[in-house]
């Protein structure tokens, strides 16, 4: 196998780790809005919590495209 | 494979020289990411003086400008509590800095034959605004616990034999803080834009062939473009808020270590 193959089914198996990031992100907004909705007077004031357990799931997609991305275009 | 695809998503992001080279007697050269980030720059002192004339009873304009520093305000303040009242300046100018940045960058200019460049998407611009809000974290810190601010890594009631490799974790995790800022803000912006060109192709690739299959692929990508523009635009108003959000977090950390 020749690098240049290579290279394109390590970009594709590092992308697979995007879509699982796309569920972690479903997790944590599904989550949110069980909690919100058995309880919606707390809900506001837990957005932010929402926000920061949406950007850590999210980041590690980030990763995930950013390593597809130097191994199609920088490697 | 690599040679009939003339889709080159990169290409939005590289950064030229504009009006030939160096400027006179300097190193320095004008670029197309200064010139975005000078219009930025002017679009938010734009909006900023319209909010400024302290009227009586408050314009539209005015209500805007107000309601957006409330809601910085109410960022810091909910998550530092009152003393975050000091921090807003830094956390303010992040947040419309990347929320006018990001929205520029969403303005379909090429239709017009410019060419928006997105200043976000450059690990350079993020990564100065990420260092500076974590030397502002370290800084304030140290000046305000002296050395007890490494307790930060003991977090309260570890068991003894537990405490090496704890502090460890957290000691990795709290470096990582500026690279994870940075990173997450210049990746989602570059992401989302190779989203944007590539789809943006097939429906100029799509025309240009020509055929019945090519006129399908043309009208499946421009509604799937609407729903990526939609997310973008989404993300961009995400993006921002998320970089504001830790930065006050983490201020929020040293100023009263766990």
């Amino acid at each position: 196998m020749d690098l240049e193959a290579a290279k394109v089914i390590g970009a594709g198996l590092a992308a697979i780790g995007v879509g699982v990031a796309s569920a972690g992100v479903g997790f944590v907004f599904g989550s949110f809005l069980q909690g919100a909705l058995r309880n919606p007077g707390a809900a506001d004031g837990q957005q932010g919590r929402l926000f920061i357990g949406f950007a850590a799931a999210e980041l590690l997609g980030l990763i995930a495209f950013a390593v597809a991305m130097i191994i199609l275009y920088a490697v | 494979m690599a040679a009939e695809s003339k889709i080159d998503p990169m290409h939005q992001f590289t950064i030229d020289a504009i009006g030939g080279g160096a400027l006179d007697g300097t190193p320095f050269v004008f670029t197309n990411s200064a010139l975005w980030m000078l219009i930025v720059l002017g679009t938010i002192v734009l909006f900023m003086a319209g909010g400024l004339k302290r009227e009586l009873v408050p314009g539209r304009w005015q209500v805007a400008v107000e309601s957006l520093v409330e809601f910085i305000s109410g960022i810091a303040v909910t998550s530092i509590g009152e003393e975050g009242r000091k921090y807003i300046p830094w956390i303010f100018t992040v947040f419309v800095f990347i929320l006018f940045a990001n929205y520029w960058s969403m303005v379909p200019l090429t239709v017009v034959g410019l060419h928006p460049f997105t200043v976000t998407s450059q690990f350079t611009i993020t990564g100065v605004m990420a260092v500076i809000s974590f030397s502002i974290v370290l800084i304030v810190g140290f000046w305000k616990h002296g050395f007890h601010f490494f307790s930060l890594f003991v977090p309260h009631g570890t068991p003894k034999p537990m405490l090496p490799l704890i502090v460890a974790i957290e000691m990795v995790s709290f470096m990582v803080k500026p690279f994870s800022l940075a990173l997450r803000l210049f990746v989602a912006m570059i992401a989302g834009h190779i989203l944007l060109e590539v789809f943006g192709s097939f429906v100029a690739s799509g025309v240009a062939s020509g055929t019945p299959m090519g006129y399908a692929v043309t009208v499946v990508s421009i509604v799937f473009m609407a729903f990526v523009n939609a997310i973008e635009l989404l993300i961009c108003g995400i993006q921002a808020y998320v970089f504001a959000l830790l930065t006050a977090l983490y201020i929020n950390d040293s100023e009263h270590l766990h």
